[in-house]
């Protein structure tokens, strides 16, 4: 049981600085998910709290501890790897219980915890096998088994489902889930994938150029991203944006040319957004809709239709060539080619100043 | 598809040809020393290339050479020098290999291209220095002279080829390991050692053969006293003016059995060993 705390923490590769200054508080039993691109960093502050990577500057706390400079099998955590790490050449009890003949566990100690958590991941028929007998899921929940064992204050997860096929996937995420319900151990996990971010999460934080952008509930940041960066990142399909440019503010809200016949006046009153500025506005495919029957209204030719059974997500490419992505019914009748309007409420708009900072949305949608 | 096939028949035989007749011309003057050995002394004459026959057959050469009793001391020797050195190639080449590949420290770089210039320079060249530095530690007609040469001569190499392969460990494992808070020794000893069996096993033989085959430096370091070796031992049949065929044929081929013995016994690993990372 341990909360994780950082403190302005930095990193630097020779000149290159990677991480930028990461302030970060984790409580204990909270599940942690660090979301971001490629190479933003979200795996080096991983390591670095597990203490496989040395910090620049900055602090770093565990259970309260300062741990800068404590080796990681100290620091009370456990980590599963994406590639799973597991020893080839020892069997999955072997695998398990490695670690715990270095922790001075006494041997009756060790032999349980490693059944019992065999136990858990549904492992115990397999305990006399070698690594490479097994599955890729089977294989995963062996690392996990060996991080369990442990009995770690803090649990970390770098990418642990990256290798896994797609119903695999899901079906892991679900075991996760569980498990951490189960041990409830303050757990940090990184994803570049939003899905398992959001289903996960009891708090994520997304990371970009190594920088935090936000620090928010799921649904927190799906609803309300603090910056353009994170209203694109977090859903799927991504979310569409639209250039425009104000002419006309006043405290009960913004008029904007978004590039149709005429401005609208949108419901974001009381911002710092004068007439003349450029703004981009936000759109989620599932609050666009084919047709317009909505109170804003865009235009284009649509440039391709994706029957998923479901729904159909519609590409509708604007005069300046911006691709719109609409949600649909299943049976959406869309012909590639054609002209075709697609319209949202203007409750569901989001609203970027040029910098890509969001501007606070006041509307009935919000109080409700 | 009958054409497929005929083409990857006639691509194997033609590798199959290859492959056939190097293994002739590679096998060819083993072939003729053992044959050879079993002939007697005119039939080694009068027909090198014919095989024994109930009127050439002759064992006179073992016969000869049983019968020295040096010559088992001198096999002796032979596989003092061959274990031990092997056995220090590895154990301390596995280390450094660990070291230098692992642990960034200063001077890593400068240690490792010294030991690469081990591996380019032949050690022979160092021959007379070698000589002074042995005389002057009072090593000399010793088999720890020849230890230490032939350690030295082996590390180079063997460095460079477990360095390789413990690259190839992935970096996760150790970290997995670290996090476990398995000692560095350990992570070594329990998960290095064990993952890198196969280029063990092809250091070992290529350490092996040079040094076991070597009539260098048993001939400047050690070539009295009892402690030659047995390249050394099976000159003594060839004289200035007689050569004793038979006896210089049959000890070489017994000194061939050892080494093939342990080439059997590590041939195995070594397949794996050199064609491990070509493919995954």
């Amino acid at each position: 049981m341990a909360d994780v705390s950082l403190r302005a923490i930095k990193k630097s590769f020779g000149k290159v600085e990677i991480l930028h200054g990461i302030s970060l508080d984790v409580m204990d039993g909270e599940f942690v998910v660090f979301v971001g691109p490629s190479g933003c960093g979200k795996s080096t502050a991983l390591r670095i709290i597990a203490g496989l990577e040395e910090i620049t500057s900055g602090e770093l706390y565990i259970g309260g501890k300062l741990v800068n400079q404590i080796p990681p099998a100290e620091r009370g955590i456990a980590m599963v790897f994406q590639s799973y790490a597991l020893y080839p050449h020892m069997t999955v009890y072997k695998n398990m219980a490695f670690g715990l003949k270095f922790a001075k566990t006494d041997k009756d100690a060790a032999d349980k915890r490693v059944r019992q958590a065999a136990e858990i991941l549904q492992l115990t028929p397999y305990l006399d096998r070698k690594p490479r007998d097994l599955s890729g899921g089977q294989r995963q929940r062996v690392a996990i088994g060996r991080a369990i064992v442990r009995e770690p204050a803090v649990f970390l997860f770098d990418e642990p489902l990256s290798n896994l096929d797609a119903a695999l996937r899901i079906n892991t995420r679900i075991e996760i889930a569980k498990l951490h319900r189960q041990l409830n151990a303050t757990t940090i996990y990184v994803t570049h994938d939003q899905v398992e971010a959001m289903t996960l999460a009891s708090k994520i934080v997304v990371m970009n150029q190594g920088r935090v952008e936000q620090v928010g509930a799921p649904l927190e940041l799906y609803h309300h991203p603090q910056n353009q960066f994170v209203a694109g990142f977090i859903g799927s399909p991504k979310m569409n944006f639209v250039k425009a440019t104000v002419t006309a503010a006043d405290a009960s809200g913004l008029t904007v040319d978004f590039g149709e016949a005429k401005p609208m006046s949108i419901p974001f009153g009381g911002t710092t957004a004068k007439t003349g500025d450029s703004v981009t506005l936000g759109i989620r495919p599932e609050h666009l809709g084919e047709g317009a029957g909505h109170a804003m209204v865009l235009t284009g030719t649509v440039e391709a239709v994706e029957h998923l059974g479901e729904a159909s997500y519609v590409h509708v490419r604007r005069d300046d060539g911006v691709i719109l992505t609409a949600r649909s019914p299943g049976d959406s009748r869309a012909e590639i080619g054609a002209k075709a309007a697609v319209s949202t409420d203007i409750a569901h708009l989001h609203l970027f100043d040029a910098q890509g900072q969001a501007f606070a949305r006041h509307s009935k949608a919000d109080a409700a | 598809m009958p054409m497929v096939n005929r083409r990857v028949n006639v691509n194997r035989i033609a590798v199959h040809a290859a492959l056939i007749f190097y293994t002739l011309i590679a096998t060819f003057p083993i072939a003729l020393v053992l044959i050879n050995s079993m002939k007697s002394r005119s039939a080694i004459f009068g027909d090198p290339v014919a095989l024994p026959t109930p009127s050439t057959f002759d064992l006179i050469g073992y016969q000869q050479v049983l019968e020295k009793a040096d010559f088992v001391l001198y096999f002796g020797n032979s596989i003092v020098v061959t274990t031990v050195s092997l056995l220090l190639v590895l154990i301390a080449g596995a280390m450094a290999a660990w070291a230098l590949g692992e642990y960034r420290f200063k001077g890593n770089t400068l240690v490792a291209l010294y030991m690469a210039i081990g591996i380019m320079v032949p050690i022979r060249l160092g021959t007379v220095s070698i000589l002074k530095m042995i005389v002057g530690m009072g090593l000399i007609n010793t088999l720890t002279a020849l230890i230490l040469v032939y350690t030295a001569m082996g590390l180079p190499l063997a460095i460079l080829i477990l360095g390789e392969f413990m690259a190839q460990i992935p970096r996760d494992l150790r970290e997995a390991a670290r996090c476990d808070g398995v000692s560095e020794y350990r992570i070594f000893t329990a998960v290095i050692l064990p993952l890198i069996r196969p280029a063990v096993a092809t250091v070992a033989v290529f350490t092996m053969v040079p040094i076991w085959n070597d009539l260098w430096f048993p001939l400047i370091l050690a070539s009295g006293d009892g402690k030659q070796t047995i390249t050394l031992g099976a000159q003594q049949f060839i004289g200035q003016y007689v050569t004793n065929w038979n006896a210089v044929l049959a000890a070489l081929s017994l000194a061939i059995a050892p080494i093939l013995i342990l080439y059997v016994v590590f041939s195995r690993h070594l397949v794996r060993g050199l064609t491990m990372g070509a493919v995954k």
